[in-house]
């Protein structure tokens, strides 16, 4: 199972000081966050995509390209990239840029973005949502898969003779994540071609959760990629920690009772019951994410939002230390515990390649 | 079958709850003169009001609130009763319906209500509640009751009946409707339904 962190690269201000940083501070604390997360021993970082204020992330493969540089274990995601404003042709192109730069560490969330004036900032229809996230990522698996690619459709002009360069590192195209919060349609994207499935689940009850991720193993199980329990999910979450609890909350409560994303509606107390978040001792964070595999069943790859709700950089880098130190360790022997041993592991790059070449030599002999 | 009222009054006592329950008697007494005993519960928004103003802000239901919109979608009949606020229904009543999924309330029986300080504003039931329900495509019963303050005190006049009276044909026009319904089929759960959906999408 990988562990690792996912970051919005919201700018909030502090309420706290009332000191809003800088885009170029929060952009500089994103790469610190990132390679404080391989330091501590997380698995995974992953961006998200925006293009708007306030948010900084705007080029994810320019700055997971820089993570990769001077990263060594670490594997560069994406939380998420656009599949509908994006062209399909540029995310091959980078992705495939990327995993040659990162050896192989790099895979993606794929999702339709939740901001709707973004559409047109790209040419796009927001109308067509739903046709652009089929019709672009149909001829993303193909530009990756396919050498030469002759291709016509809605949204772009027609390929002929295509070819997407660099071609994807060892022949292996990147993992792809689906990332949906609330669309049963993103769900069955993800079973129909036997993808990892993404439910980020920060603001939703776990019950909603069960229910996405039961529908996605289903329909995996039904388009023949394999048994319910095959299909490969992760999960998000978000946590604040202190040795005491009450510390914890005492701290994160200003944060809370103000962020953008959180703040004047349901207090600490109702949105800590509710939702995933978990404001506590590192025990209490290692307990709450035990109960998630109680709702999905084993997944893969559980990813902590940590640089939420305008905390200082300082604060979020004591967090990861934490969250490396105390709380990851735990989980991977407890959620390894009792862990089925034909579950499948969460997906790497070399893991991958492996298959892939068995594929193949099995093909040929 | 099942009767469910919402009230958004926001007084205790309020004369709106009062209107409710008055129209959910009539309407059960109706029924059963058809031979159908039928259960009934009184939603009061006010008990509900941080509830909504959270799912609101959050985009999901705390637990209270999840069980009295499901008790809305799955009655068989619906009596809705407001105090008129600034020439239309209050606020609180229409963040309660923002929070219902729009189709949730296809085909059913729905009768509005509303009460207000003066008879003057009694076309706010015609010009914002009818509306409302018709956009939601709910059968909305013909007679909708407005109980001014001097309603409760007196009889009809030249114009119309008394409130007695009012409240006597609209329960027995929802208790019809209710009554000529189908009985529903069990509903899917959530995933089967979700699954249909998908049964269009195509992909490739």
């Amino acid at each position: 199972m990988q562990f690792g962190i996912f970051t919005v690269g919201d700018v909030t201000p502090d309420p706290t000081t009332g000191r809003t940083p800088s885009e170029h501070e929060r952009i500089k604390a994103m790469i610190a966050i990132a390679l404080k997360a391989e330091e501590v021993g997380l698995d995974v970082f992953a961006t998200g995509e925006h293009h708007n204020p306030p948010f900084v992330p705007s080029s994810p493969t320019t700055m997971l390209g820089h993570i990769a540089a001077r990263t060594e274990k670490l594997i560069l995601s994406t939380s998420t990239t656009l599949i509908t404003t994006n062209d399909p042709v540029k995310i091959a192109e980078d992705y495939a840029m990327l995993q040659h730069l990162a050896d192989g560490r790099v895979d993606l969330m794929l999702g339709r973005g939740n901001t709707g004036p973004v559409y047109p900032w790209f040419g796009q229809d927001i109308r067509q949502g739903i046709n652009l996230a089929k019709e672009n990522y149909a001829l993303l698996r193909r530009l990756w898969r396919e050498d030469i690619v002759d291709w016509e459709g809605t949204f772009r002009t027609p390929l002929q003779a295509f070819t997407s360069t660099p071609r994807p590192l060892d022949g292996v195209p990147p993992f792809v994540w689906h990332g949906s919060i609330r669309s049963p349609e993103i769900a069955e994207q993800a079973a129909f071609y036997g993808d990892g499935f993404f439910h980020n689940n920060i603001f939703w009850p776990a019950d909603h959760t069960r229910r996405m991720v039961q529908l996605y193993r289903r329909r995996y199980a039904h388009h023949g990629h394999g048994r319910p329990e095959d299909a490969i999910v992760g999960l998000g979450g978000q946590v604040f920690m202190r040795k005491n609890s009450q510390d914890a909350v005492r701290e994160f409560r200003p944060y809370f009772d103000n962020a953008p994303v959180y703040g004047h509606g349901p207090s600490l107390e109702e949105f800590t019951e509710q939702t995933p978040l978990t404001v506590g001792s590192p025990q209490q964070v290692i307990e709450r994410t035990l109960t998630f595999r109680e709702s999905v069943g084993d997944y893969q790859r559980q990813l902590f939002l940590m640089d939420h709700a305008g905390l200082p950089l300082k604060t979020v880098l004591e967090q990861l230390d934490i969250l490396g130190e105390e709380v990851v360790p735990v989980l991977r022997k407890e959620f390894a515990d009792g862990r089925p041993a034909d579950v499948p592991n969460a997906p790497t790059h070399t893991a991958r390649g492996t298959a892939a070449a068995t594929t193949r030599g099995a093909t040929a002999a | 079958m099942k009767l469910i009222a919402v009230s958004a009054g926001l007084s205790t006592p309020s004369s709106t709850r009062l209107l409710a329950d008055r129209l959910v008697e009539s309407a059960r007494g109706e029924l059963a003169a058809l031979g159908h005993t039928v259960p009934a519960e009184v939603i009061e928004l006010r008990e509900l009001a941080h509830d909504i103003a959270n799912h609101l802000v959050t985009g999901f239901p705390p637990s209270r609130l999840a069980a009295a919109i499901d008790a809305v979608t799955e009655a068989d009949g619906l009596i809705v009763v407001t105090p008129v606020f600034t020439a239309s229904y209050s606020g609180l009543l229409k963040s309660f319906f923002d929070l219902i999924d729009p189709d949730a309330l296809t085909g059913k029986p729905v009768l509005v209500a509303a009460t207000g300080g003066t008879a003057r504003h009694s076309l706010v039931l015609e010009h914002a509640l009818r509306p409302l329900f018709a956009y939601l495509r709910a059968t909305v019963v013909p007679t909708a009751v407005y109980a001014a303050s001097e309603d409760w005190g007196s009889g009809g006049d030249e114009y119309t009946d008394g409130l007695p009276a009012r409240i006597r044909r609209a329960g027995g026009e929802l208790a019809a409707l209710m009554a000529a319904r189908p009985a529903r089929a069990e509903p899917d759960d959530d995933v089967t339904a979700l699954e249909r959906q998908l049964a269009d999408l195509r992909f490739d």
